[in-house]
């Protein structure tokens, strides 16, 4: 070989390699860092077994938020019109946390509670998250709550 | 009638920028002076119509007009005047004419500095320019009209969402959207260029200074976006790679790279293939973040609306701006462009083959903001699950793929173009790579936390700060040499880079912070900082309520300040805000925000020292002004015949 098509070769060789190596770990970051969505009764079902760690999706259940004076243990339920679910939290609560709104938990479950270290409630008082729309498209009627259009934007 | 008169306003334009898209980029085709001589007089009308438009619009928020659906949506008899003309942005559809607004002005300012571009090639930009003009007014006439009347009139407005309320927002989207819709520009001229058939070393320096200006704007349009985010959303973050702030940072990296690869064109005459590329992906990635944000298919901390035709339209549109463009290019670049003219060829040792790196680097990392930005998408389609990519993934990677990048930035100035002996860039550099070794190493041993962060942020910044001033001093010391502008803005560029870097790892490494259930008289101590919660008092403010809170501040046992953080609610939709007070510092931020009440007078608190919090947003202003400086270069405005040799 010559010693330009020597020099192409190495190059291309490195190239692969480097990409092969950025593949990889792409898909290995992408692997550990993804969170999936469930909803109550797909927990209560069991469809989220394998996920030690995912998000909880559904709508905080009318009274059921309760806190102790002086504490910052929270404890409320998480449904999506077939089933409930009690979850933990400590620490402050977004602003827009309220009942009867869609709520995003991150945690995982601990002896039949959801015990969350992440919560969301970050759209405006009458958006609901297109997500949990989706996968609460009939228990959302239940609750008499529609996406808004016209929410105020960015 | 105004709203009415907005809205003829508006189909107006629509028509001059069908006029502007088709009649100059047909004159050029086929030879015709008087068709292409349409384009800049299309330009300034265009101009005054949207802006009429715009102007219209604001009227109609600050003479509170709830007949107009846009202003009742978004306005309340209550909401102060400074924030009636920021709400005039403040939603989807005044966002959108603001965009418009925007691209009338980039539009008119080519119009009126290219008068030394051939006629063809001028006629070909601004045709372009009109044609994605024409795009957005038909979106914007044809699914979000902000004219839309309401009938009857609204008694009262629904107020703007409080969130956006804010001083901040008042200078964020207009910056951002410069730049956003800057790059329209270089994208305007690498598509005249392909139709054309060849680049010309005077056009590339005739749109340097436009990719910088707009790069600048976006820069401060970006870090108002996470200052913002810092002091407004009350969490003491800076950056939650979001897919909003994505949106706007995916432009920023390919726009970055696009900066490098164009000096490499111009000066070089390499590359050319590859810098049209990137001028077409910047503004496609730019016109993709209006796609995400506007359509409302990713959710995010902002919250927009979802309407389904919205999104198709942006799509469509999209799928035409990209897959016309690359189709232009697969067609027209390899042969045209790439071989055409005078390409000098490198060696591996070389400055080109230092800033290939670094556009490889910096794509490579927008690729990968990509990925994790659309993989819940693509995974939803896909049938895989609802699911969400973390911040640890964004992080991890974008860390690894800048390390390197930070590591051969100093070495860029001092090598020379097209041969350099490897060994004189590195013996001029190897006792500066010492002395940010040894901080480094001071750094990790007495750090109180965060050693990596602390080490890697201060190494990292003395290598970038030092490197840059050896290039300084060599200039300078040279005799005879001339020291401009364009060195000037990438000095303070580089610069930037460094004190942001001090700011993103030394934040991240040394924060601390408490969440935390405090009662009156009972308080927290982190680090040297003490904090007494005094308790809360209700005090009424214009168009909320707001619990103040009092929290005194010591240092080593001196009182130093006394703060307020308050929880605002909105009087219109019942909406809670928390507004964090922030003691600001050169050297550290202290930041108290009120969680909610706990019965009892207590309160839960979210109490942060953040050192260097600063340096971040003054690191990308540093950056910014770099690209403003570099944009004033002499040698842009130079006519062909005195060629400046590097």
């Amino acid at each position: 070989m010559n010693p330009v098509r020597k020099r192409r070769l190495l190059l291309v060789m490195v190239l692969l390699t480097a990409a092969a190596a950025a593949t990889a770990l792409v898909a290995m970051a992408l692997q550990r860092n993804v969170a999936y969505l469930y909803t109550p009764s797909e927990v209560l079902k069991g469809e989220a077994g394998s996920h030690a760690r995912f998000r909880l999706g559904g709508m905080v259940q009318a009274g059921s938020f309760k806190r102790a004076s002086g504490s910052m243990e929270a404890h409320f339920a998480v449904d999506d019109g077939d089933a409930t679910l009690p979850v933990v939290y400590t620490g402050i609560l977004p602003d827009l946390f309220r009942e009867k709104q869609a709520v995003i938990a991150t945690g995982h479950m601990q002896g039949g509670r959801f015990v969350a270290d992440e919560v969301l409630a970050k759209h405006d008082e009458t958006y609901m998250p297109k997500e949990v729309a989706d996968k609460m498209a009939m228990a959302h009627q239940k609750h008499g709550v529609q996406p808004v259009a016209d929410a105020p934007a960015e | 009638m105004l709203p009415e008169l907005g809205q003829l306003a508006l189909i107006l334009a629509l028509l001059v920028t069908a006029l502007q898209a088709i009649l100059p980029l047909a004159g050029a085709q086929r030879g015709v002076g008087a068709w292409m001589a349409l384009a800049r007089p299309a330009a300034f009308v265009q101009l005054a119509l949207v802006a009429s438009a715009f102007a219209i619009l604001a009227h109609a928020f600050v003479a509170q007009d709830f007949s107009v659906r846009y202003v009742a949506t978004n306005s309340n008899t209550l909401l102060p005047l400074v924030y009636r003309y920021t709400a005039v942005w403040g939603a989807h559809e005044g966002s959108l004419l603001l965009w418009a607004l925007i691209l009338s002005l980039w539009t008119a300012a080519v119009a009126l500095f290219s008068k030394r571009l051939p006629q063809t090639v001028i006629a070909r930009v601004l045709g372009v320019m009109g044609a994605i003009a024409f795009g957005f007014l038909a979106f914007l006439i044809f699914t979000s009209n902000p004219f839309d009347r309401l009938l009857p009139a609204a008694m009262e407005g629904r107020d703007l969402n409080p969130l956006l309320q804010d001083p901040g927002m008042i200078i964020h989207p207009p910056m951002l959207y410069l730049g956003y819709v800057g790059f329209c520009v270089p994208f305007a001229f690498a598509i005249a260029a392909l139709l054309d058939g060849r680049i010309d070393a005077r056009w590339l320096r005739w749109v340097r200074p436009w990719t910088n200006v707009a790069w600048g704007f976006l820069t401060i349009g970006i870090a108002l976006g996470s200052w913002w985010a810092y002091y407004e959303l009350g969490w003491g973050g800076w950056w939650f790679w979001d897919p909003v702030e994505n949106a706007s940072f995916m432009p920023w990296l390919a726009g970055t790279a696009l900066l490098h690869s164009q000096a490499v064109t111009e000066k070089r005459g390499t590359f050319r293939g590859w810098t049209l590329l990137l001028a077409i992906a910047a503004f496609s990635l730019s016109l993709l973040g209006t796609f995400l944000v506007r359509s409302g298919v990713l959710t995010s901390v902002h919250a927009f609306a979802a309407d389904p035709t919205r999104g198709l339209f942006i799509l469509v549109f999209l799928g035409l701006v990209v897959g016309g463009s690359l189709l232009l290019y697969a067609l027209r670049a390899p042969d045209d462009v790439d071989g055409a003219g005078n390409t000098q060829p490198f060696a591996p040792a070389s400055r080109e083959t230092l800033l290939l790196a670094n556009n490889l680097l910096l794509t490579s990392a927008c690729a990968m903001v990509l990925l994790g930005t659309l993989y819940p998408l693509l995974a939803d389609a896909l049938g895989l699950g609802k699911i969400s990519v973390g911040p640890p993934y964004f992080a991890l990677l974008f860390t690894l793929l800048i390390a390197p990048l930070i590591l051969l930035l100093p070495f860029g100035p001092l090598t020379r173009w097209q041969r350099e002996q490897a060994s004189r860039p590195i013996a001029m550099l190897v006792p500066w790579a010492g002395l940010a070794l040894g901080i480094g190493v001071a750094a990790f041993f007495t750090a109180p936390q965060g050693p990596w962060k602390v080490a890697a942020g201060l190494a990292g910044s003395a290598w970038v700060l030092l490197g840059t001033t050896r290039f300084l001093w060599s200039r300078l010391r040279m005799p005879g040499a001339r020291f401009t502008p364009e060195m000037m803005g990438m000095t303070l560029a580089h610069v930037g880079v460094s004190v942001f870097l001090i700011g993103a790892l030394l934040t991240e490494g040394l924060s601390r912070q408490r969440e935390l259930a405090l009662a009156p008289g009972q308080s927290v101590t982190l680090g040297h900082h003490a904090f007494r919660f005094q308790g809360v008092v209700r005090s009424p403010g214009p168009n909320y309520v707001s619990d103040l809170g009092t929290v005194q501040v010591m240092r080593d046992g001196v009182a130093l300040a006394d703060m307020h953080p308050e929880k605002r609610t909105y009087a219109s939709g019942g909406q809670v805000m928390t507004e964090a007070a922030i003691a600001p510092g050169m050297t550290h931020d202290l930041y108290v925000a009120l969680g909610e009440p706990l019965g009892g007078g207590s309160w839960a608190l979210r109490v942060h020292v953040k050192p260097f919090v600063r340096w971040i947003w003054l690191g990308a202003v540093l950056m910014a002004l770099g690209g403003f400086v570099a944009a004033t270069d002499r040698r842009f405005r130079h006519r062909p015949s005195d060629r400046t040799t590097q």
